[in-house]
């Protein structure tokens, strides 16, 4: 070989790779379900849902609240305090620095935010997770805010809805975050005990120690379209079984068709659909 | 017996002390002074290799096959056991036995994973693994218990609920969820006792009490080693790292206060002498019920729900 391809092309190849994403993640973004190019305008317009074939993209925490709330208002809360990296946990990286690289990513303290507001002129508080945050996954943070938006249901008197995005526990935080299924669970029985509506919408993904505890404990389920839902990962299943799986396995709908949710809803009818359960329930007679 | 790598010097010298038995009587020879030294070295042994296990070693023994389960539990410790089964829903999941029978004097519903003990056993019971139809019989069961006011006992042992495509059929999240909700919901005495390997939300499911007890050689975690190494470390040899990291074992979570009592195994572990472990839980098991008879139904939910908002609380 020269050092033209030694040395140019390799030179070449990593300013077009360099360069080319940084353009693509302002302007342009594939879907990730059929690949078509969409652009950035489009798809704000479009609640971040595919115009090419309806898949509906992720949200991160501060959109889902935005897209829900009456007039994008909503008044965030301070979360608890909870034990920063109570193991001490260390894989191929320290946790507390995984951690506070996340925080300055997202600008958030941990994968949920809790806010009220009105829904269609409904008050409610709602915790909605954010998977963008080590994968909405489930540890002291998470735990305390569902308790603490519970508790604040409960002293406004208001409805909860819970918006779980999530693949599972923290295992970062080991037994803590297993810790979280029954505690989060608590905090449902409290919104049962006040006789307060626990509302759930369930968005891609919902998995694991998440999806087996408070994400299926709603008095009303429903799930945005599309979204993966279930137990066990799909990945793990297929290794275990050795089969193949069935077309739209552990989708928002083939959970429907088996009697697990409530309703499937595509994004833009979620404010109408919410707005509708909470007048309802408000509103006994008119 | 199925011997683990660390205990293969242990298990040699314990074949040995068995074949001079036999040969002894067979040849009515005299040698119990040479077993009793054999003996004393086993023991010695014994001591020192169990005093120092590591992680992934205990998780190791947690899974020996010959450690007790829940039927032998169940026969040593629990007369007159009436076996209920169903969920009335759909079927009879065999990875979760559950039923009535008399403790110690006392009425009891008792419910816990069965992983088997042979290869027509551990089909029979699914290696412990349950599907939804399991913990659905587990809420009837503990509702049964809450309707007849008897205390609720239940043993633990799973690597984990069932993966498979008609346990997400049939709803495994929602399944796990509801057992754990009615965990927290029943106003009866419960007290949960890991005895081999607690696996995550299939572990949870039953072990959400007023008491959570683990045998000394017990696991209980929100991942296996082998899963968490192969998602964190990306490579699944790296078991005894992410056991480990994990606090998986009895002694750190009791330090970590997740559990709130272990119970002594014999030397050796649980699998060596059965009847001995049965009836250290069976002991630790009266304790604590006594201790819970003195709360009013109210107290013992409440009780049941402060202790899991508390963890983690600063």
């Amino acid at each position: 070989m020269n050092w033209i391809t030694d040395y140019v092309r390799p030179k070449l190849q990593k300013l077009t790779t360099e360069t080319k994403p940084a353009v693509a993640d302002n302007l342009w973004q594939k879907c990730p379900s059929c690949e078509q190019m969409l652009f950035h305008r489009d798809l704000v317009d479009n609640l971040s849902v595919c115009h090419y074939c309806n898949h509906h993209l992720r949200l991160n925490a501060y959109a889902r609240l935005k897209l829900l709330f009456d007039n994008e208002e909503f008044t965030p809360i301070t979360l608890p305090k909870v034990p920063l990296d109570p193991l001490k946990f260390k894989d191929s990286k320290k946790y507390v620095d995984r951690l506070k690289d996340y925080r300055k990513k997202t600008g958030q303290e941990d994968a949920i935010l809790v806010a009220h507001g009105k829904i269609g002129g409904n008050p409610a508080v709602v915790a909605a997770f954010d998977f963008s945050f080590m994968g909405g996954s489930m540890g002291l943070a998470v735990g305390a805010a569902l308790v603490a938006a519970a508790e604040l249901a409960i002293k406004l008197d208001f409805p909860l809805i819970a918006i779980p995005a999530s693949g599972g526990a923290r295992m970062q935080e080991g037994p803590f975050s297993l810790m979280q299924m029954p505690r989060s669970t608590v905090a449902v029985q409290m919104m049962r005990e006040a006789r307060l509506p626990y509302l759930v919408l369930l968005v891609d993904p919902t998995l694991g120690g998440v999806s087996a505890s408070f994400a299926m404990l709603g008095d009303i389920t429903l799930a945005e379209s599309g979204a993966t839902i279930g137990f066990t990962g799909a990945r793990v299943i297929q290794q275990t079984i050795k089969e193949k799986l069935p077309a739209g396995f552990q989708t928002a709908e083939y959970l429907q068709e088996h009697g697990m949710i409530d309703r499937v809803v595509h994004r833009k009818d979620l404010r109408a659909t919410f707005k509708k359960i909470l007048t309802l329930l408000r509103q006994k007679s008119l | 017996m199925y011997t683990l790598d660390f205990e293969k010097q242990i298990t040699d010298l314990e074949t040995k002390i068995e074949e001079l038995r036999h040969v002894s009587k067979e040849k009515g020879m005299d040698i119990v002074a040479e077993i009793s030294v054999l003996q004393k070295k086993v023991d010695k042994l014994l001591k020192d290799v169990y005093g120092k296990l590591s992680s992934w070693d205990k998780v190791q023994v947690a899974r020996h096959p010959e450690r007790p389960h829940f039927l032998d539990y169940v026969k040593e410790l629990i007369e007159d056991f009436t076996e209920l089964t169903g969920d009335r829903l759909y079927a009879d999941d065999q990875a979760i036995v559950g039923g009535l029978g008399r403790f110690r004097g006392q009425t009891v519903m008792i419910i816990g994973q069965e992983k088997g003990h042979d290869i027509e056993s551990r089909m029979k019971h699914n290696f412990g693994s349950p599907k939804p139809e399991g913990y659905r019989k587990a809420v009837r069961l503990m509702a049964l218990a809450e309707h007849y006011r008897v205390p609720l006992i239940t043993l633990v042992d799973t690597a984990g609920a069932y993966p498979g495509i008609e346990a997400e059929e049939r709803g495994q999240a929602v399944a796990i969820a509801r057992a754990t909700d009615m965990c927290l919901s029943v106003t009866v005495p419960f007290v949960a006792t890991i005895i081999g390997e607690g696996g995550s939300g299939g572990a949870i499911a039953l072990a959400t009490a007023n008491r959570v007890l683990m045998m000394e050689y017990a696991i209980y975690s929100v991942i296996s080693p082998e899963g968490c190494a192969s998602i964190l470390w990306h490579d699944s040899a790296k078991k005894g790292e992410a056991a480990e990291a994990q606090k998986l074992t009895a002694q750190d979570l009791l330090k970590l206060k997740i559990i709130d009592r272990i119970v002594p195994e014999p030397l050796g572990a649980a699998h060596r002498n059965p009847k001995e472990a049965i009836t250290n839980l069976g002991n630790a098991l009266e304790k604590e019920l006594k201790d819970l008879s003195n709360l009013t139904p109210k107290q013992l939910k409440a009780q049941r729900h402060q202790k899991y908002l508390d963890i983690g609380r600063v």
